[in-house]
């Protein structure tokens, strides 16, 4: 008799994910199959230096040697990384060096997903509305960035990796693999083998990146592993915000995207990272969907440094992901703000690290988990205290809201104290969408979907609020649909 | 016009409502009073349509149209407003959110145009004045931290904005001072009106000496009793339910 009943509407379901289209693109592939043939393939296509090459087939070495983990609360069928394509790439001249050269095709699939890549259109939008730089990568290769004159003149380097491998070969064999070594785990070594594209940023010393840059992601051919890789240098005193959104089409296969990412803060720097995560979940029966094994880690190498992470994941069958912070530098500073939303069959185990290593550092964790239908989320984070790291500050907040009966929410926090002066604060809620909040918010005239879409927009309103201004109304929007069907 | 038929309602497996009868005509204040567990709450929730409250027998119209089938929003498009006897509180939506929400939901509903924001803020600031509410109030998340006087208020701030045209308050009075129960009273009262029908739930008689009904009834027993005019209520006041209970109900039929 509820209110909240637990059925799951799959056709509404499948109707709520508006980025299922597939686009009929002209596409490059690499053979199937993974091999040291095609590390050296993928890496003759990007015209790389010798040194890369080593290094993707040393990681290549690695991970044959590496077995998937299988710690995580998630259960998928397991990859046939000997079915997948490791590098697709839309046919086009080789480097368009403006828009005009891009395939018309793929830039309307962008317009589809309401993306602007032309400048003048960005310009055009409403006044005042801040700039937004975009990467625009497709399968294995990104193929346009924006505003790059205009950051060029504040100094700051965007692009893509690739790119970026050809014309600041040095700045990248400092940085890379630095904060997530070849060899951190079983993804992070196929991603180092097999990386094809993503993106680079590098903010020189004191400066303040003009424009919020962004990446956005797209999967669209088929049988193919996505594996961007993300590098993002703030130098001393500097400051940039990023965000990454991320689509993908409907199809009933499972799609592996396995990403690293990696930041360095060095004295003084900051470096926002919003994510709008919103691959293809997979039909209400867990058929299909996007395997998001992804590894992130931000490294607050310099005193006084911060980083943030803020990440809504309302995609994804299975998500395995755990932005984190290694805060070496003094007074460094760690956030993790997290939304977490699944319904039907998703799997979502993910969290955050904060390791302080530095005198005084500290970090901030609240995580919002909205559980429907027949979806399971884990909250699994580590807070550790180095023995020399004295003055730590901590605080983490677990929120779970479990819509309907047949989901789950668990919270795993793994707390290690190594010194007597460190201030640890953990709190942690379970709630279930409660009965009299839907019904007083249907009395006053809202649709029982429209009640759980406030509701739950309230109860993740601490972490919105992180967001960039034009990424929370997405967002907002986003948690809305993501839960269409989850009640009656 | 509210007609309400033999209304049967059972809460669970125990029935609460047994055959209630009452009409309410356009533009009059109707009274419900009785005892506890007499089933005045679970007449505004079945008015409204709250589930688990649903009618086994009987009808409810209001202007001439059945709203038991209808589902709780679509009776708020019509005009149906339960003031609750314990607002909810619903984190980390600020209450113009909410109402603003409301409003247009129910506006889109009936094929009409959301509200614009300045109009809605406008008519914010003048309903928060008239209720002596601080405006900033309305910023904070719905009722979260409010005290019981500032619920209510609340609840009547919300009425004024959503202007609905069958008006239930369900024990308005309860947990408000003398002072608190004026500025709701008179809110309420500057929402009469020739169009406007309101069902005033109440256990005390305090209550209508500052909403002046049109009719009084007694519920009792999960059927209205005995009805009257105002002077009714002084009558209860004064000798209590006694007579309308169950034991004295069957011993007089």
């Amino acid at each position: 008799m509820g209110a909240v009943r637990e059925t799951i509407d799959a056709v509404a379901a499948l109707e709520a994910y508006e980025h299922g289209f597939v686009s009929d693109i002209e596409t490059e592939f690499a053979p199937k199959g993974l091999n040291a043939d095609i590390v050296r393939f993928i890496s003759h296509k990007k015209g790389e230096p010798q040194w890369m090459l080593d290094w993707r087939l040393a990681a290549f070495e690695r991970w044959q040697a590496m077995e998937e983990p299988t710690w995580a609360a998630v259960k998928y069928t397991p990859v046939d990384y000997q079915d997948l394509h490791y590098y697709a790439a839309p046919k086009q001249k080789e480097g368009p060096k403006s828009l005009d050269e891009v395939d018309p095709e793929l830039l309307a699939v962008y317009a589809k997903l309401g993306i602007p890549l032309k400048e003048q259109e960005v310009l055009a939008g409403v006044q005042g509305a801040p700039k937004v730089a975009v990467d625009a990568v497709f399968d294995s290769v990104s193929v346009v960035t924006t505003f790059k004159a205009e950051l060029a003149k504040a100094g700051v380097i965007f692009m893509p990796i690739s790119e970026a491998l050809r014309e600041y070969p040095d700045l990248v064999r400092q940085y890379l693999g630095t904060v997530v070594p070849v060899s951190d785990n079983y993804f992070a070594a196929l991603n180092s083998a097999v990386f094809s594209d993503g993106s680079f940023v590098y903010v020189p010393p004191g400066v303040r990146c003009p424009m919020e840059l962004s990446t956005y992601f797209r999967i669209n051919a088929s049988n193919t592993g996505q594996f961007e890789r993300t590098l993002i240098i703030a130098d001393r005193g500097a400051y940039v915000s990023y965000l990454e959104g991320c689509t993908a089409p409907m199809r009933d296969e499972n799609q592996l995207h396995a990403a690293v990412v990696e930041l360095v803060a060095l004295d003084d720097a900051e470096i926002k990272y919003s994510t709008v995560q919103n691959w293809y979940p997979g039909d209400a029966e867990g058929k299909g969907g996007i395997y998001n094994f992804v590894t992130k880690r931000a490294d607050c190498r310099g005193d006084r440094s911060k980083v943030s992470w803020t990440q809504v994941e309302t995609g994804s069958a299975v998500t395995w992901k755990y932005p984190s912070c290694i805060l070496k530098g003094e007074e460094s500073s760690g956030e993790f703000y997290s939304i977490a939303i699944t319904n039907g069959r998703q799997q979502a185990d993910t969290g955050t690290k904060m390791v302080h290593l530095g005198k005084n550092s500290k970090s901030r964790i609240i995580a919002k988990a909205v559980s429907a239908g027949r979806s399971d989320s884990t909250y699994r984070g580590l807070v550790s205290v180095h023995p020399k790291a004295t003055g730590v500050r901590n605080f983490t907040q677990c929120d779970s809201l479990l819509i309907g009966k047949e989901c789950g929410s668990h919270t795993i926090p793994y707390i290690e104290a190594r010194n007597g002066f460190a201030q640890l604060e953990h709190e942690a809620t379970t709630t279930r969408l409660s009965e009299d909040q839907l019904f007083y918010a249907q009395q006053r005239g809202l649709s029982e979907e429209e009640a759980v879409a406030l509701l739950v927009n309230g109860f993740v309103r601490d972490v919105l609020q992180e967001l960039p201004m034009e990424f929370a109304v997405e967002a907002q929007k986003l948690v809305a649909i993501s839960l269409e069907g989850s009640v009656g | 016009m509210l007609n309400i038929s033999n209304l049967h309602v059972s809460v669970g497996e125990k029935p609460i409502l047994k055959g209630l009868t009452l009409d309410v005509p356009a533009g009059e204040v109707h009274a419900v009073m009785g005892p506890n567990g007499a089933g005045k709450s679970t007449l505004g929730y079945a008015l409204s349509g709250r589930p688990g409250y649903e009618a086994s027998e009987g009808v409810v119209r209001w202007r001439g149209e059945n709203l038991l089938p209808l589902d709780p929003a679509e009776r708020a498009a019509m005009g149906v407003y339960l003031s609750f006897q314990y607002p909810i509180e619903i984190p980390g939506v600020p209450a113009l959110t909410f109402i603003r929400t409301a409003v247009n939901a129910q506006r889109r509903r009936r094929g009409e145009d959301e509200i614009s924001a300045p109009d809605f803020l406008k008519r914010a600031r003048a309903a928060a004045t008239a209720l002596r509410m601080d405006f900033d109030m309305l910023k904070r998340p719905l009722n979260v931290g409010f005290s019981g006087g500032e619920k209510k208020r609340m609840e009547i701030l919300q009425a004024v904005l959503l202007e609905p045209s069958l008006l239930i308050l369900d024990e308005t009075d309860s947990g408000l001072d003398i002072d608190a129960l004026r500025i709701v009273a008179d809110g309420v009262n500057a929402l009469r009106g020739p169009d406007r029908s309101m069902l005033v739930i109440t256990h005390y008689q305090r209550l209508l000496d500052y909403i002046k009904p049109d009719r009084v009834h007694v519920l009792a027993a999960g059927r209205i009793v005995a009805s009257g005019g105002p002077e009714l209520a002084l009558e209860l006041e004064k000798d209590g339910y006694d007579k309308y209970l169950p034991a004295d109900l069957e011993s007089a039929a």
